[in-house]
């Protein structure tokens, strides 16, 4: 009888654990085919088995060439490029949940097996090719004793690194190696108790004026309960002057990445929605993103799709959900957005890279790859296109996970990896790698033109453009 | 008192059998109190309280199954002590679901779990009537 009673009981479990061996939903573009909910007893885990890549490397469309640029890096996750051609990467680990429940305790160290075992670094790294070869010479540390940075904008001299739990400003001189000695100004300080979702993505608007962080959720779907929720899962409008501070669109569970539209200046992000739902609920999503909108999140997903585990309900919120623009797919983990130009040559010149860092919590792995969405009059038009990928193995080998994304204006796409600590530069083979046309080393005078400039921010010339 | 001194069998077995059946019923007891406040308030601490209640009830009553399956030796072995083994088997396999469903995030916990955690606690208050009767503290086997 007692041996009986387990078999059912285990049986019963697997069963319920979500038979995911059915082909997956078409899940990309504006109207993704979203399955009933479901959540079996026992959830579906497919943990990475992290390998060295040893002489192997990412693969990547013909006519274009990968190479490692940085390794034994402490944990990189988002790159900008600085107007010289140096790029600068955010290292770092954040977050201070707490476990809640007896599963938080035996979820976490099974979940921490498929990540990076190096210590956060919490610190800037300068990369620097100086003669254009596509080989980045100069590692160096630019700026350290941060608190898990992320979102990295430079306007101007300013640079703006968003730490877990504040925007800090930097002075930034052209060809500056190192930032100043005196820690970096406190331009606004960032909701950040618990930190369930800790990444702070940021951009700058096409002005230089306002900068949008992206702040995720403090939980799943509201197992913390909804205090620990205020100032949660939404984009704010920072005022770069000023630090002034308001939602900009909210109901976005975790906005990982940020990006300003060449052209039409409007913002996008990437949004990573919530799990227990099943394998193919719920879509990340890659959006344009409203002033005043609410995306959903708690109490409705992908629109108006009711989700029952949020106590009380809240039917007003659930009319005014926005549905996304645009479908990723389900438990893909989004975490890069990019907008490409014609520097990626013409196939992907007209659209945006978003670096998928890959599923934990499906039986059947997504992700662990960059995608060129392409845009067609502003919009997202078609099937997501694989740029790069060979990140992870059928059999669960995974050499390297995709975080930020960012387009080099010399033709190539920087890519983050934080499970091998490398940072990848995808280029365009016969693209003009020819060393930047500024100055690598500060002068007096142009840093005198530079403080000029600051009081009109970027007027619309390429140049003062402000970088993501 | 002085009847149970002049008692043949003293064992420090059975009034520890007893008392991880009490406390089994009481963790699982309070886990379900847990739940109806959740229920009637959705203040999510409360499911967090019945989630770890659960746990503790399955680690004591893991323990009482021990003292259970060591009465059923030959020696001792009665048509109770196989029943009171089979039930408190019964409690911890639907509290190890129990614990499962409320590893599900807030609301989704509910009412599976309200319903699991009622069963539990019939099922836990079953199984320590059978061993106390079985076991009959204090006397001969």
């Amino acid at each position: 009888m007692n041996r009986l009673s387990l078999t059912v009981a285990l049986s019963l479990a697997t069963a319920l654990a979500g038979c995911s061996r059915e082909a997956p939903p078409l899940q990309y573009g504006a109207d993704p085919e979203l399955p009933e909910p479901r959540r079996g007893l026992m959830p579906d885990m497919v943990i990475a088995s992290p390998a060295g890549w040893g002489d192997r490397l990412p693969v990547v469309p013909e006519g274009f060439e990968v190479r490692a640029i940085a390794t034994d890096l402490l944990i990189p996750r988002q790159t900008l490029v600085l107007p010289n051609g140096d790029i600068l990467v955010a290292e770092g680990r954040g977050g201070n949940a707490p476990s809640l429940k007896p599963k938080d305790v035996i979820a976490g160290p099974i979940k921490a097996a498929g990540t990076t075992q190096v210590a956060s670094g919490n610190r800037l790294t300068l990369l620097r090719d100086a003669d254009g070869d596509g080989d980045y010479e100069l590692q160096t540390v630019f700026a350290d004793n941060l608190n898990a940075p992320y979102g990295l904008a430079l306007v101007d001299n300013n640079l703006y690194v968003a730490n877990q739990d504040a925007v800090v400003r930097f002075d930034y001189r052209p060809g500056q190696t190192q930032a100043r000695a005196d820690a970096p100004e406190t331009l606004a300080l960032l909701p950040s108790k618990i930190n369930h979702h800790w990444t702070k993505a940021m951009t700058a608007s096409a002005d230089g004026r306002l900068l949008y962080v992206g702040i995720g959720s403090n939980s799943n779907i509201t197992e913390r309960g909804m205090v620990a929720e205020a100032d949660r899962a939404l984009v704010w409008e920072i005022d770069a002057a000023t630090g002034m501070h308001r939602p900009y669109a909210t109901g976005l569970r975790n906005p990982t990445a940020l990006a300003i539209q060449p052209g039409s200046g409007q913002l996008w992000a990437v949004v990573n929605e919530r799990d227990e739902l099943g394998p193919n609920l719920v879509p990340d999503y890659l959006t344009s993103v409203r002033e005043g909108g609410f995306y959903g999140w708690p109490w409705a997903y992908w629109g108006k799709n009711v989700d029952e585990r949020v106590r009380p309900r809240n039917p007003d919120k659930v009319a005014e959900s926005i549905t996304p623009d645009y479908s990723l797919g389900s438990h893909v983990a989004a975490l890069g957005l990019d907008f490409s130009s014609e520097v990626m040559g013409p196939e992907f010149a007209d659209g945006a890279f978003v670096g998928m860092h890959g599923s934990w919590n499906r039986a059947d792995p997504v992700g662990y790859k960059v995608v060129f969405v392409p845009f067609r009059n502003g919009r997202p038009a078609g099937d997501p296109i694989d740029f790069v990928t060979g990140f992870r193995d059928d059999d669960g080998t995974t050499r390297g996970r995709p975080v930020g994304v960012t387009v080099d204006p010399r033709g190539a796409l920087i890519v983050a990896d934080d499970l091998s600590n490398t940072i990848w530069r995808v280029s365009r083979i016969g693209a003009a790698t020819a060393p930047p046309t500024l100055p690598v080393e500060p002068q007096p005078a142009d840093a005198a033109s530079d403080d000029a400039t600051d009081a009109t921010p970027g007027q619309g010339a390429p140049e003062q453009a402000p970088s993501r | 008192m002085s009847a149970s001194v002049q008692r043949p069998y003293v064992s420090f077995y059975p009034p520890f059998h007893a008392v991880l059946l009490g406390g089994a019923t009481a963790l699982f007891l309070g886990a379900l109190v847990s739940d109806i406040a959740y229920a009637r308030t959705y203040e999510i601490q409360w499911n967090n309280f019945a989630s770890w209640l659960i746990a503790g009830g399955l680690v004591v009553a893991g323990a009482a199954l021990v003292c259970a399956v060591l009465g059923l030796l030959p020696s001792r072995r009665s048509r109770q002590s196989v029943l009171h083994v089979v039930v408190l088997a019964a409690t911890w396999i639907l509290g190890f679901l129990d614990a499962l469903w409320h590893a599900r995030d807030a609301w989704a916990s509910m009412p599976g779990g309200l319903v699991l955690s009622v069963i539990v606690v019939l099922l836990a208050c079953a199984a320590t009537w059978l061993g106390c009767w079985t076991t009959r503290f204090g006397g001969t086997p």
